[in-house]
């Protein structure tokens, strides 16, 4: 579906340890992160839990070079994130906001087009696929305006696939989707670290997160308390001790629900 | 950049052109004494003035539409036309205000509220703050004005500010085309580099900036661009409302709704605006010629409402 996007590709000339992974250093952001630390790598999906106001959507725009942090620094293939020309920056970290905004009533084709803008080409491959992997393209020329909540948070995410990014983050991409719609995000989102890609996801829902995320980071009040394999990032200990909440994993290993109280 | 839209007000303007140069109290054909010199010397300098003020208007007001993304913006919002206007009024109150004096003093006024603008530019993060900073300037401008026209000498003061506001292409001369074309056709340009920049504000300002979209350089293009358009049109016809208002309105259904998109045929389709509205002001058989600001007004205020009662509709 997209091509490219196979980390070894652009890290020439970069200390070897750090060729593809995207590093956080000891980020400090007001009282919202405080010290948190992380090396996320392509090709998995990588998700940040934790309570309202821990700060995952902070880290999220820190990691995407959206918001300068006090202390601490982000840095991509080995180079700092902050001394990359934004188109570039664009170019390698796509993007995907909790808003839904669309603020004019542009196509579905369009809409998604947007993603060739730092880029400064139609890209219109890149366009296709992005429609082709969000099951869109028999709407292409629909009017955003006419979409349902699940096709336009799908066409906002074909907007981020069509930037071809290394990198792809989303706050909340599966919040305002049915059950049915959030598993055909998450099959995307997987084929994307397929390619090689790396995805970072902010996720409330922790079922989702332990089921289909590769690795989970836990925040609490601005501090990493848990960083892992989903089966030990949300324990039944640290969920208590983060959410204060009494919960208990049942089911078998990739099809957990969590059972309160 | 060319698009449907662009081609289809292009074309209505090359229509328009000719017919407002022969319309008018004296209609122009082969008998008529001195038509070259009605021509020449009145009416094509006022056609090119209407063109150039409305096509600036239409642009300016697409891209202010498109940077605060929001159908309802106005590129008076910045108050870069009231202080033009302050300025122009503050020249008819000193009498300072024969030959280039008055826009001189209007260019000041514009330049004076870009100054305030950029000065804010640096300070204020989001666009929703920089916005209101503008229109406080714009009311600041506003209620100088009104100061100026309260102490205005004699009643013949007062009125001679008053209907200088109103706005109007009466008696112009081929000196208000140089002073009005130039920096509106640079601001266009402006205007035309920011485009990128607000198709990508479709998605928001966060989403926006993750797309490279560098806030601060917008907001330069944005300054300079509204500026040179505006405050040059404000500076040889006073306040003509509502054009970019409702020029992009009218254009938007036309294009594929990118802002970028909507920037050229918005400039086309004011410009044909002013120059037709401009037209019957001058054909309408009243005991004196209605002002064109007031003309437009009057189309632009029932719009405003019908544009309402729709979106109320909508959200129902």
């Amino acid at each position: 579906m997209i091509t490219g996007g196979t980390p070894e590709r652009s890290c020439k000339g970069r200390s070897l340890g750090q060729a593809g992974l995207l590093l956080a250093q000891d980020l400090t952001i007001g009282n919202r992160l405080r010290n948190v630390s992380a090396d996320l790598v392509p090709g998995k999906i990588s998700a940040i839990c934790g309570p309202n106001g821990a700060g995952k959507s902070t880290l999220l725009s820190a990691l995407a070079g959206l918001r300068e942090p006090d202390h601490g620094k982000v840095l991509i293939d080995g180079m700092p994130l902050a001394g990359i020309a934004s188109n570039e920056r664009a170019r390698r970290i796509g993007y995907l906001p909790q808003t839904g905004e669309v603020a004019w009533n542009l196509s579905v084709r369009h809409l998604v087009a947007l993603g060739r803008l730092p880029h400064g080409d139609a890209g219109e491959n890149a366009v296709s696929a992005a429609l082709e992997a969000t099951h869109l393209t028999e709407m292409a020329e629909r009017p955003v305006s006419t979409l349902s909540g699940g096709e336009r948070a799908r066409a906002l995410l074909a907007r981020v696939f069509a930037t071809d990014p290394q990198w792809l983050l989303a706050d909340e991409p599966l919040a305002a989707l049915d059950f049915y719609h959030q598993h055909e995000v998450l099959a995307a989102l997987r084929a994307a670290a397929g390619l090689g890609r790396g995805v970072v996801l902010v996720l409330h829902d922790l079922a989702l997160a332990m089921n289909h995320a590769d690795r989970v980071l836990v925040l609490d009040r601005g501090r990493l308390v848990a960083d892992g394999p989903p089966e030990e990032a949300l324990s039944a200990g640290t969920i208590l001790q983060v959410w204060r909440m009494p919960a208990r994993w049942m089911g078998d290993e990739g099809r957990r629900a969590l059972s309160v109280g | 950049m060319m698009n449907r839209a662009t081609t289809l007000f292009g074309v209505l303007l090359l229509l328009a052109m000719p017919l407002s140069l022969l319309a008018g109290r004296v209609w122009i054909d082969a008998a008529t004494p001195n038509a070259t010199l009605i021509l020449m010397d009145l009416r094509l300098p006022r056609a090119m003035l209407a063109v150039t003020i409305g096509a600036g208007l239409g642009a300016a007001g697409a891209a202010m539409q498109g940077y605060l993304r929001n159908p309802l913006a106005d590129p008076g919002l910045f108050g870069i036309a009231p202080g033009a206007a302050l300025g122009a009024v503050v020249s008819l109150h000193l009498g300072l205000a024969s030959g280039l004096l008055l826009p001189a003093f209007a260019l000041i006024g514009a330049g004076g509220a870009m100054a305030l603008l950029a000065l804010i530019a640096g300070r204020s993060a989001g666009i929703a703050l920089f916005t209101l900073a503008g229109m406080m300037i714009a009311s600041l401008a506003g209620a100088l004005t009104s100061l100026t026209i309260s102490l205005a000498p004699n009643a013949f003061a007062m009125s001679e500010i008053v209907t200088w506001l109103m706005g109007a292409l009466t008696d112009r001369s081929w000196a208000d085309v140089q002073i009005a074309l130039p920096p509106t056709l640079a601001g266009i340009v402006v205007l035309l580099f920011a485009g990128k920049g607000l198709d990508a504000l479709t998605l928001g300002e966060v989403a926006a900036r993750s797309l490279g979209m560098q806030p601060m350089r917008l907001r330069w293009l944005l300054i300079v661009g509204t500026g040179l358009t505006v405050g040059s049109g404000v500076a040889v016809a006073g306040i003509i409302g509502f054009v970019g208002l409702i020029v992009p309105h009218l254009v938007r259904p036309l294009t594929d709704g990118r802002p970028s998109q909507l920037l050229l045929p918005s400039a086309l389709a004011g410009a044909v605006l002013i120059l037709v509205a401009d037209m019957a002001c001058r054909i309408l058989p009243l005991v004196t010629e209605l002002r064109l600001g007031i003309a437009l007004s009057l189309i632009g205020a029932p719009f405003f409402l019908w544009l309402l009662l729709g979106m109320r509709k909508e959200m129902a």
